[in-house]
């Protein structure tokens, strides 16, 4: 295996020592009883919000569509149980900021009722297109986090004749081991989405990467695709960021994706192995997405594992159900290491949840920063290459231009350099915040040219205006004058 | 809906959330414990006035530091708290000659922290070391006291402490003990137009034991090689700037031999002289005054290296490590400025990459 020799090679990246998914990972996967309420937001995914179907009082089904897709890139949201339409409003969103965003309130009966199940044709028999409308009905998304809606992806496969399916169950993320549960549980699962998916896009193989951290699942995945030659299981080494979808790439294939290109442009496309089991479950059993298996663990839970959880229930509720041994103090959505800071846990979970952390104090401890002294930990660690430090030191300096010029853009937000500097100091926060800087400008200078097109706009027409009153004048006069040599004329005959 | 969870959390901030376990203090902790067997070897070849010197050095380097970050209303305790003052200090006393008189320690140690890292903005901010800053500062202000060299004793044949207090404090160091380093006598012969051949008929007084005539710090070859291997194991250093710098002394040193013994020392005498060694692993890789890219770090080691070899064979001084580790300092924002490493999915021009479509 060619790849093999490559993978030995990798030396970007970060080793964290311990990383946190065991015991979690272990425990068997626990069901979650339904909620009083759930929370179901409009926009859990990249693209436009959906637009709701139903009304406040209605009374919806498990899997009932509540609200339907908008535009190209848009998923439609499901009900995860039976209840009633309570509320549609703001609600707060799981974000830092803590503003709002819209979402559909249910009350759950408790009763847990289903839309009567329709018979399910074979996908693999169906045509491409009539599998991608299927996904697409079935609000599935990216679960690996990136949450772009998994339906005009596969269409993005087709267009660029994608070779390979690369299936992402790099999971590198320290804490988080729901995709290693989805591998270890539903295997049988993942790989038969995984064939709808090569189907849905013509690809003819794919390869599943997943860090030799995870022997169960990898022994789990290779016995669900023994009998499928197209699809290889490939160990990769654990590193963070294994998961991103550019490092998995040039793992796999040896090839990079060029900067500022989508994967599909050098003939492949990267799926999640959660996002694969959910399309299997869309396309075999219609189950539309409106329940994911979700990590929570950190060092305030008090029994920390992978829960099948209906996507809106409140955080609050689900560290309510594995219990809380303190006051954690800092909620997390996702992984330690690109993972939003949560406002606190009255907030509804999303589609592209893979886990929830309630951290104690001791875990999230970081020192007062210190100069930079330009060690270089954050360049060996940086996965794309850049220099982190120089970046750093024009953000700092108030150049964003500089910063810009040095390919921040470039920048995954990874977080690998803040975690390795010893100085402490917060360079991912700086790549932030230097990105909105740069964005306000791009918006600014987009709003300067548009306001100069209309005074130009403005001034034309004034002039023109102008133009055409003198003209105007001068015609009344030139007619005037005619008038007058016409009175006088007939005034002398 | 009234746990402490429901309202505002005490801290919300931007990813990541985890840290790896380190700090600038362990990172000057670790290369001081590197340093430390080489340095225990130079007290023990050079006795008490040695370990006075270092001692008034490293108190002054810090006296240094704390007065002006006193004197700039910053915070005292962290500063000399992360090492790295007590560092700078500790490094220009393996440079200087191990029984200078007291006030080139304390002249040096104040220069080094004052003038060479705090004028420039304090830890990070300096362009030079500032270790070679002093050493090069006392070096040209006072070339003869900072070239009074004496042999290695070992523990029998060294003075007392009273007699080694009255060499520090006193004066000047009893003629008895005074010898020449092997880069002194070679330049000091080859311009009395003495060759080598004839200066080195008894052979080489190379070794790499460390007995010989040198600085306090630099003559424990071994030792500081295995500190410096050790740097590498703990990965505070890379490989890059040693080896490119070693290599840098050497292959000039090859092919100036090959082509004319008389003239020019042979690799080995300049690798097992003057601060090769040290400089090599110690001094040209401080992290604020080397680049940070692994292509930058190998074009400034061999730089430092390349020059070192010139000065020594062609300057007016017969070491020149220190003068090539500034020279390369100087040079140091431009090798980062034009060795940045390729980003992923560009090219070294910084270009996306471009497909060749086979199809």
């Amino acid at each position: 295996m060619g790849f093999l020799d490559k993978i030995t090679g990798v030396s970007w990246g970060v080793h964290p020592h311990d990383d946190h998914k065991r015991p979690a990972a272990d425990v068997p996967l626990r069901v979650m009883p339904i909620p009083a309420t759930l929370c179901v937001p409009l926009l859990q995914h990249v693209g436009a919000p959906a637009k709701p179907v139903v009304a406040v009082g209605d009374k919806v089904l498990r899997g009932q569509l509540l609200a339907s897709a908008q535009g190209n890139v848009s998923a439609p949201v499901h009900a995860p149980t039976s209840g009633v339409v309570t509320a549609i409003g703001p609600v707060i969103a799981p974000h830092p900021s803590g503003l709002p965003f819209d979402a559909i309130t249910i009350a759950c009966d408790g009763e847990d009722q289903a839309l009567p199940a329709s018979e399910m044709p074979d996908p693999l028999s169906l045509a491409p297109d009539e599998v991608t409308r299927q996904i697409a009905a079935a609000g599935i998304v990216g679960l690996g986090g990136a949450t772009f809606p998994s339906a005009p992806k596969a269409q993005l496969g087709r267009k660029h004749a994608v070779e390979t399916l690369i299936i992402n169950g790099g999971e590198c993320e320290p804490y988080l081991s729901s995709d290693d549960c989805v591998m270890r549980a539903r295997a049988v699962e993942v790989v038969d989405g995984i064939r709808i998916l090569m189907h849905a896009t013509g690809a003819a193989s794919a390869l599943v990467g997943i860090e030799d951290n995870k022997p169960e699942a990898i022994a789990a995945m290779r016995a669900a695709a023994k009998s499928f030659d197209a699809i290889r299981i490939c160990p990769v080494p654990a590193r963070y960021p294994m998961g991103s979808d550019r490092q998995l790439v040039e793992v796999l294939t040896g090839k990079q994706v060029p900067a500022g290109a989508r994967t599909a442009t050098v003939g492949v496309l990267v799926n999640n192995v959660s996002t694969c089991a959910a399309i299997h479950r869309a396309l075999r059993h219609g189950e539309s997405l409106y329940r994911r298996i979700v990590t929570v663990n950190g060092g305030a839970v008090m029994d920390p594992g992978n829960v099948l959880a209906p996507i809106g229930v409140m955080v609050e509720d689900l560290l309510a159900f594995v219990g809380l041994k303190e006051t954690p103090a800092r909620l997390v959505m996702g992984g330690p290491m690109m993972g939003a800071a949560l406002p606190h846990a009255l907030v509804p979970t999303v589609k592209g949840c893979g886990g929830i952390l309630a951290l104690s104090a001791a875990e999230i401890a970081k020192p007062e920063p210190s100069p930079c002294i330009r060690c270089g930990s954050c360049v060996s660690a940086c996965p794309m290459g850049l220099l982190p430090l120089e970046i750093a030191a024009r953000v700092k300096a108030g150049d964003y231009d500089g910063a810009d010029a040095q390919k921040l853009d470039d920048c995954l937000a990874c977080g690998c350099c803040a975690y390795v500097c010893p100085s402490h100091l917060p360079l991912v926060h700086a790549f932030y915040h230097a990105k909105g800087e740069l964005w306000k400008r791009a918006q600014q200078k987009k709003r300067n040219e548009f306001t100069k097109g209309l005074a130009q706009a403005r001034t034309a027409r004034l002039e023109r205006e102008a133009r055409e009153r003198a003209e105007a004048a001068a015609r009344r006069k030139a007619e005037r004058a005619a008038q007058q040599a016409a009175q006088a004329a007939a005034a002398a005959e | 809906m009234n746990s402490p969870i429901s309202t505002a959390l005490p801290s919300v901030a931007a990813s990541p959330h985890a840290k790896e376990f380190s700090s600038v203090s362990t990172v000057m902790l670790k290369v001081m414990l590197a340093l430390a067997p080489a340095t225990l070897c130079g007290f023990w070849y050079f006795g008490w006035p040695a370990i006075s010197l270092w001692l008034l050095t490293v108190a002054s380097a810090l006296a240094g530091e704390a007065a002006c970050l006193v004197l700039m209303k910053k915070l005292v305790r962290p500063a000399l708290l992360d090492g790295s003052a007590l560092l700078t200090g500790w490094l220009l006393a393996m440079s200087l000659p191990p029984w200078a008189p007291w006030w080139i320690g304390v002249v040096g140690g104040l220069f080094a922290t004052v003038v060479g890292k705090q004028a420039f903005g304090g830890l990070g901010c300096n362009l030079f070391n500032p270790a070679m800053v002093a050493r090069v500062a006392l070096l040209v202000s006072f070339p003869v006291v900072m070239t009074a060299w004496v042999g290695p004793s070992g523990q029998s044949a060294s003075p007392g402490l009273v007699e080694s207090l009255s060499i520090t404090f006193g004066g000047s160091i009893p003629d008895a003990y005074t010898s020449a380093t092997l880069l002194g006598q070679a330049k000091t012969e080859l311009s009395r137009g003495v060759t080598l051949l004839q200066t080195f008929a008894q052979g080489l007084p190379v070794s790499f034991s460390g007995q010989r005539p040198g600085s306090m710090g630099e003559t424990g070859i071994v030792l500081l090689a295995a500190g410096g291997l050790a740097l590498l194991a703990m990965r505070i250093i890379s490989w890059h700037i040693p080896l490119a710098m070693l290599l840098g002394i050497a292959i000039p040193a090859l092919i100036g031999h090959a082509v004319n013994p008389a003239r020019y020392l042979d690799a080995g005498a300049h690798l097992l002289s003057g601060a090769a060694v040290l400089g090599a692993f110690f001094i040209a890789t401080d992290y604020v005054t080397s680049p940070s890219s692994r292509a930058g770090q190998l074009v400034f080691g061999a730089g430092c290296g390349f020059l070192t070899w010139v000065i020594r064979s062609y300057g007016g001084y017969p070491e020149g490590v220190a003068f090539a580790v500034l020279l390369m300092n100087a040079l140091a924002p431009a090798i980062d400025r034009l060795c940045q490493p390729r980003i992923y999915g560009r090219d070294w021009r910084g270009n996306p990459i471009k497909l060749n479509k086979e199809k």
